[in-house]
C-alpha cells in the first residue's frame, strides 16, 4: 500500500527536488560546522540562520500551494497558522528560560512579572514539555483552521469573500495578541530565548541542525502533498477547484474536502511557524499582519502555483531578493518592488516560473509526439 | 385524488404543485408531472418556461416554496441536498458541458465512477480491474476510447457533450436529466446523440430538456410542453406540435 503511494507519488520531477533538498540539508551544516572560517566554501552561521528561515517560509508557501494551486481556496489569512505554531513553540522556549530571566522567577516568564501577574494562566500549563508544545503547534493551527473551514464552506464561502474573510481572521488575532492582557507578551511578543531540548539556540551547531530540520520538513510536507494530489483525492481537488458545482452534482460533499485539505494545510503552516520561532528569536503579532499572509501568497504565484516545487522555489528567490534589496540604497522602494512583481508575474507569468518551464517543455514533448502520433498529451497542472 | 396516489406509487419522478419564486417572478407556477420508469421524456417550452428551473428543483440546487418532488415513489427530493440526490441515482448534464478540462477524459470518467464518495475513501483509492473495464466499457460507449488520454479540455464541442454524458453513465444513475444535449451540434452529431441517448435509454430513464423539434422527433418519444412555469400540453409529438395554445406561445404559427 504505502509503496504503491510512493512510487505513484514520485515522478521524475519530485525525485529531483527530494534529491535537491537532501542535498542542501546535508551539505550546509558540514560546508558551515567542518571547514574552517578562512576556507572559500565555508557558510557563515548568519548565512544558514538566514535560509533556514527562507526554508521555513518555503514550508509556509507549499501549504499555501496545496490549498490554492490545487482546490483555488486562496487563503490571504495563512500567516495566522504560521504564527499561531510559532507563538507555540515560543510558549515553550519562553517556559526554557526559567530563572535566566531578568526577573528569574521559575515559572513566569519576565512579561509575566512585569505585569505584576501572580500565577501562570491555564493556557501556558504544560507547555515546559517539548511533547506537548509540539502537539500545540499541529493542533491549535488544526483546531482553528477546521472550525473556521466548517463554517465558511459550510456556507459555501468561495472566491474573493472567502479571502477576505481569512484577511479579517488574521487580522482579528493580531489585535487580539498586541494586548497584554491576552497572556503572550503583548507587543513584544515572545523572545529572550535560551536553549531548545538543552541545546543554546544561538550556537552554530543548533543552528546548522535547525536549517536540516527545517528542510527535512518541507521534503517530508512534499511527499504528503504529492501522496495526496496524485491520489484520487487531487483529482477531486483539482475538480473542485475548475468546476465546484459540476463536483457537487457527481455526488462529492465539496464541504469535506475543503475541511480536510485546509485544515491540513493549516497543520503544516503551524511546524512552519514552530520551525521559524527558534532560528529568528523572537515571535510577536506582527507575524499575523495581514501583509505578511499576501506575501506568502506572492511567493506562491511566483514560483507557480500548482506546482508545489515552484511554491519553495518562489519562497526562497523572492525572499532573497528582498533581503538583498532591503539592505542597500533600494531598500525604500523594496515595497513598490514586491507589488510591481506581482503585477508583472500576474501579466508576463502567470503560471509562475516552474509552471512556465513544464508548459514550455509539454509543448515541445507535444511537438515531438504529434509528429509521431495524433496529439496524446500528458496531463499538465496536475504535475 | 386517485391519480395522485397512483402516480406515488408507479412514477419514478413525480413532481406535484411545484412553485418557485424568484423576487415575486413565479419560475414554476403550481408545476406537476409524473414519469414512469423506464420512459424518455422530452421536455420543450418557449425561454422562461421554467425548464432549468425545475431540474434544479429535481437535483436539489433550487428548493421549491410549495409542492412535492418524489422520487422513486419514496424520497423527497425537497430535502436532500445535491450530493444526496446525487447518491440516489439521479445524474444532471448541463446545458453547457462542464467537463474538468484540465484532466484527461479518463480522469473525468473516473472522477464520475460510482463509488464512495467520503474524503478517505478517495485518499486511499486505488484503481482495480473492474473500475478499469467500466471507464473502457463507458469510454466505447460515448465513442471517446481513441482519445481517453487527451485533457478534457482539447476535445471538440460534440465530444464533451458525450464525455458529460459518459459522466453521467458512470453514475450509473436510474434517472438522467439532459438539458438542451444537442445545442451546437453538427447535423451527423445530433443524429449520435439521439442514438447515444436511446442507447442509454433501454435501461435507464431520461429526461431530455430540448429546443431542436427535429431532434425531438427523432427521439419518438412522449412530449411535455412547458410554459410560464407550468404544463401546458403532454402528449406525442404529433398531438403537441398541433396543439393550438403551443403553437401559439412557442412554435409560432
Amino acid at each position: 500500500m504505502t509503496t504503491h503511494i510512493l512510487i505513484r507519488s514520485l515522478d521524475r520531477g519530485a525525485t529531483l527536488f527530494l534529491i535537491v533538498v537532501a542535498a542542501i540539508a546535508i551539505v550546509v551544516p558540514i560546508l558551515t560546522l567542518a571547514l574552517p572560517e578562512s576556507s572559500t566554501f565555508h557558510i557563515p552561521t548568519y548565512l544558514v540562520a538566514l535560509f533556514g528561515k527562507y526554508a521555513c517560509y518555503a514550508l509556509l508557501a507549499l501549504s499555501i500551494d496545496l490549498i490554492w494551486g490545487y482546490c483555488g481556496i486562496l487563503s490571504l489569512g495563512h500567516g495566522a497558522f504560521f504564527a499561531l505554531g510559532g507563538y507555540a513553540m515560543g510558549m515553550y522556549l519562553m517556559r526554557q528560560i526559567g530563572t535566566r530571566g531578568v526577573y528569574a522567577d521559575p515559572i513566569l516568564p519576565d512579561f509575566m512579572v512585569f505585569l505584576n501577574w501572580k500565577e501562570l494562566p491555564v493556557y501556558w500549563y504544560g507547555f515546559q514539555f517539548f511533547p506537548y508544545a509540539l502537539l500545540m503547534v499541529v493542533v491549535v493551527p488544526g483546531v482553528l483552521a477546521f472550525v473556521f473551514g466548517w463554517f465558511a464552506f459550510r456556507s459555501r464561502v468561495t472566491g474573493v469573500y472567502l479571502s477576505i474573510i481569512t484577511q479579517a481572521l488574521t487580522f482579528a488575532l493580531m489585535l487580539g495578541f498586541f494586548r497584554n492582557n491576552f497572556g503572550f507578551g503583548g507587543n513584544n511578543g515572545l523572545t529572550d530565548f535560551k536553549d531548545i531540548l538543552g541545546f543554546n539556540v544561538q550556537a552554530e551547531t543548533t543552528r546548522a541542525a535547525l536549517f536540516s530540520i527545517s528542510c527535512v520538513a518541507i521534503m517530508l510536507a512534499f511527499l504528503l502533498c504529492r501522496a495526496i494530489i496524485t491520489s484520487k483525492f487531487g483529482k477531486v481537488l483539482l475538480a473542485i477547484r475548475d468546476a465546484e458545482s459540476r463536483t457537487r452534482f457527481l455526488g462529492y460533499r465539496i464541504e469535506s474536502y475543503k475541511v480536510f485539505v485546509f485544515t491540513l494545510s493549516a497543520c503544516m503552516a503551524g511546524v512552519a511557524g514552530a520551525l521559524y520561532v527558534p532560528q529568528v528569536g523572537i515571535i510577536n503579532p506582527s507575524e499575523f499582519a495581514p501583509a505578511n499572509s499576501i506575501e506568502a501568497v506572492i511567493w506562491v504565484a511566483v514560483g507557480g502555483r500548482g506546482t508545489l516545487s515552484g511554491a519553495v522555489i518562489g519562497a526562497v528567490l523572492v525572499n532573497y531578493a528582498k533581503t538583498y534589496f532591503t539592505s542597500g540604497f533600494l531598500a525604500p522602494y523594496w515595497l513598490f518592488m514586491l507589488g510591481a512583481l506581482f503585477i508583472l508575474v500576474t501579466l508576463l507569468l502567470p503560471r509562475g516560473i516552474v509552471g512556465t518551464w513544464r508548459h514550455w517543455t509539454a509543448l515541445r514533448r507535444d511537438r515531438a509526439s504529434a509528429a509521431a502520433e495524433d496529439g496524446v498529451r500528458e496531463p499538465l497542472p496536475a504535475e | 385524488m386517485m391519480w395522485a396516489m397512483e402516480a406515488l406509487t408507479t412514477a419514478l419522478l413525480y413532481l406535484n404543485g411545484v412553485t418557485v419564486s424568484f423576487d415575486g417572478f413565479r419560475a414554476l407556477n403550481n408545476l406537476s408531472f409524473a414519469v414512469e420508469p423506464g420512459e424518455m421524456r422530452a421536455i420543450i417550452g418557449p425561454n422562461g418556461a421554467g425548464k432549468t428551473t425545475m431540474m434544479d428543483v429535481v437535483t436539489g440546487k433550487t428548493r421549491p416554496d410549495l409542492g412535492d418532488v418524489m422520487f422513486d415513489g419514496s424520497y423527497d427530493l425537497t430535502r436532500l441536498d445535491e450530493a444526496e440526490i446525487a447518491e440516489l441515482g439521479i445524474g444532471r448534464k448541463f446545458q453547457k458541458p462542464t467537463v474538468f478540462q484540465n484532466q484527461t477524459v479518463a480522469d473525468n470518467l473516473e472522477l464520475a465512477l460510482k463509488s464512495d464518495r467520503h474524503v478517505r475513501a478517495t485518499l486511499w483509492w486505488q484503481e482495480g480491474p473492474s473500475e478499469r473495464r467500466r471507464i473502457d466499457e463507458l469510454l466505447a460507449t460515448i465513442r471517446l476510447t481513441a482519445v481517453r488520454d487527451r485533457l478534457a479540455g482539447s476535445l471538440s464541442h460534440g465530444q464533451r457533450q458525450w464525455l458529460e454524458i459518459g459522466m453521467l453513465l458512470a453514475q450509473d444513475p436510474k434517472l438522467l436529466l439532459v438539458d438542451e444535449p444537442v445545442a451546437g451540434m453538427t447535423d451527423v452529431e445530433t443524429q449520435q446523440t439521439a442514438e447515444l441517448l436511446k442507447e442509454i435509454n433501454r435501461d435507464r430513464t431520461v429526461v431530455v430538456v430540448e429546443h431542436d423539434m427535429a431532434f425531438v422527433r427523432e427521439l419518438g418519444v412522449k412530449v411535455t410542453c412547458l410554459h410560464e412555469g407550468s404544463v401546458l400540453a403532454e402528449g406525442s409529438i404529433d398531438q403537441v406540435s398541433t396543439n393550438e395554445r403551443v403553437v401559439e406561445v412557442y412554435l409560432g404559427r
